[in-house]
């Protein structure tokens, strides 16, 4: 085994340093791999909780209703203005319709829902998470025999699956419905030439991007904040106690939002 | 060594046990080669002052925590050698009283009791509901079943933590400071319901603290760490003979006791 050096020159210690930092990232990535896998692998664990599951639609899913309504809303607006400025230069006010959906369907509606459910429900569920970490209740469970991804981490996950492609449905209906007030009610492009764009341009391919980018930024999310949560007291720089969980908790939302933004353009450049 | 060990089998052994924390170049072991054995039917208190690796020696036992080197026998099986099934039988055999008591926040007292019954046992939901009454009767529970922890006072929580403990009938049962925090006469309420459970039940306790002398009345065996050393007792008047200079500087820093004043 080789000895430490004394006295290592400031070089030295800045290689070490990097090093260090590089086995750190390795081992932290690492251990997320694994946080899936046992999270995927209590999926299929019996007894399952479906009444955990139930619960956990109804706050992933049902409690993020009103926000996915009024983020989808002024979004669809927005587009609607945007769009009748742009098309009105060229006359084209009649592609509005193509225009707000696609842009919906393949970008905005699943980008925005993965955003906000990770802004509302990933906060919560990281922080949840860790604090039953640093107040041994996740170490009450293993002793107990209780497999804790089976019983903590598996219905969220599927909680979001399930919830967060529905909520861009969701997201998607009600955008367009804004579209159609501004671009329409607002400044009176014709209605039937709004939907039969639409119609025309969106494809079964189009509606299939939405949903595959729905699917992976929902176990993106869920995957990172409860992950985050969960190894609360391994995250180098985070500090103990509720300090440490303040911080993974933000750590974990800006985390799985850059995820969703570098996996939107990877899918996108993969399918489209 | 105590010579409880060499006429009750172990429940626990520590073979040459170490384990040390923190990141490459700054290192610090809490454990060095450490062997002791944890009779079984028997109480064991481990004692020390804070840092000296109390709760490490629980979450060793429990495989919440692997040793550096060494091997931890629980009823003869290495815990630290063992893959996820086989540690989740080994646990299928505790009960632990976590310092915090550790109660599920979201759950209510009733939820909290019933949850390994729930979980690990076939028990119909009546079956569950009768046997988490007798134990809400036993520990003076009983009327605060449908209140959340956050409700609870501290010896209440603890209450609730030995119940919950206790509802598979554990062989072990692990206790991580169980006074911190409590009055005296709550110390003295959980004393006396751990000697209540323990004559009733006959499990082997592991009682970590650092409430003392009083804990060492409940002891069979005292284990004391201090400085990376650790010694093993029978009695807690033997303290002050140890081998160990720096279990004897414990006993007289923080028991006021020095050799010769028995």
């Amino acid at each position: 085994m080789s000895q430490e050096h004394p006295h290592p020159s400031v070089a030295l210690r800045f290689v070490g340093g990097l090093g260090d930092q590089a086995l750190y990232i390795l081992t932290d990535l690492g251990r997320m791999g694994i946080f899936l896998y046992f999270s995927l692998l209590g999926l299929c664990k019996y007894p399952f909780r479906f009444k955990e599951l139930v619960k956990q639609v109804g706050f992933i899913g049902v409690g993020s209703i009103p926000v996915i309504f009024f983020t989808a809303l002024s979004s669809g607006m927005v587009l609607g203005l945007q769009g009748y400025y742009s098309l009105h230069k060229f006359g084209a006010e009649g592609m509005l319709g193509s225009a707000v959906s696609l842009t919906l369907i393949m970008e905005l509606g699943p980008v925005l829902t993965a955003l906000m459910v990770a802004g509302r429900a990933g906060s919560a569920m990281c922080a949840e998470i860790g604090i039953m970490r640093i107040s041994e209740q996740i170490d009450a469970l293993e002793c107990m025999a209780i497999d804790p991804f089976r019983y903590l981490i598996s219905p969220k996950v599927l909680a979001a699956l399930i919830s967060v492609p529905l909520l861009t449905a969701i997201f998607d209906v009600v955008g367009i419905f804004g579209g159609y007030l501004a671009g329409v009610k607002l400044m009176g492009v014709n209605g039937g030439a709004f939907f039969a764009g639409m119609e025309q341009s969106v494809t079964n391919h189009d509606l299939r991007l939405g949903v595959v980018k729905s699917f992976v930024f929902a176990l993106l999310l869920v995957w990172i904040c409860t992950g985050r949560g969960y190894f609360v007291q391994k995250i180098r720089g985070a500090g103990f106690g509720a300090e440490s969980v303040s911080k993974v908790t933000t750590q974990a939302v800006v985390m799985s939002s850059i995820a969703v933004l570098v996996f939107d353009y990877l899918i996108t450049a993969v399918l489209l | 060594m105590s010579g409880t060990d060499q006429v009750v089998p172990a429940a626990i052994r520590f073979v040459e046990v170490s384990k040390s924390f923190g990141e490459r170049g700054r290192r610090h072991r809490v454990l060095d080669q450490v062997s002791f054995s944890v009779p079984k039917g028997k109480t064991t208190v481990i004692a020390g002052g804070s840092g000296q690796g109390k709760s490490v020696i629980l979450k060793l036992i429990l495989g919440l925590l692997r040793p550096d080197s060494g091997q931890v026998l629980v009823e003869g099986r290495d815990v630290a050698a063992m893959g996820y099934r086989a540690l989740q039988e080994v646990r299928m055999l505790f009960g632990v009283l976590f310092q915090g008591a550790a109660l599920f926040d979201s759950l209510t007292v009733f939820e909290n009791i019933a949850l390994p019954l729930r979980e690990r046992t076939k028990f119909s939901a009546e079956e569950i509901r009768q046997r988490v009454g007798v134990t809400l009767e036993q520990l003076e529970l009983a009327g605060h079943e449908e209140k959340y922890p956050a409700q609870l006072s501290g010896g209440m929580k603890k209450r609730v933590g030995l119940a919950r403990a206790l509802q598979l009938d554990p062989a072990i049962v692990l206790f991580d400071e169980p006074t911190t925090g409590l009055d005296p006469v709550m110390t003295k309420e959980i004393y006396h319901l751990f000697t209540q459970t323990q004559r009733r039940l006959g499990y082997t306790a592991v009682i970590v603290s650092h409430d003392i002398p009083q804990v060492f009345t409940l002891a069979d065996q005292i284990i004391l760490l201090n400085k990376g050393e650790l010694d093993v007792f029978t009695e807690a008047s033997r303290i002050p003979y140890s081998t160990k200079p720096n279990i004897r500087d414990f006993a007289r820093q923080v028991m006021g006791l020095e050799a010769g004043e028995e």
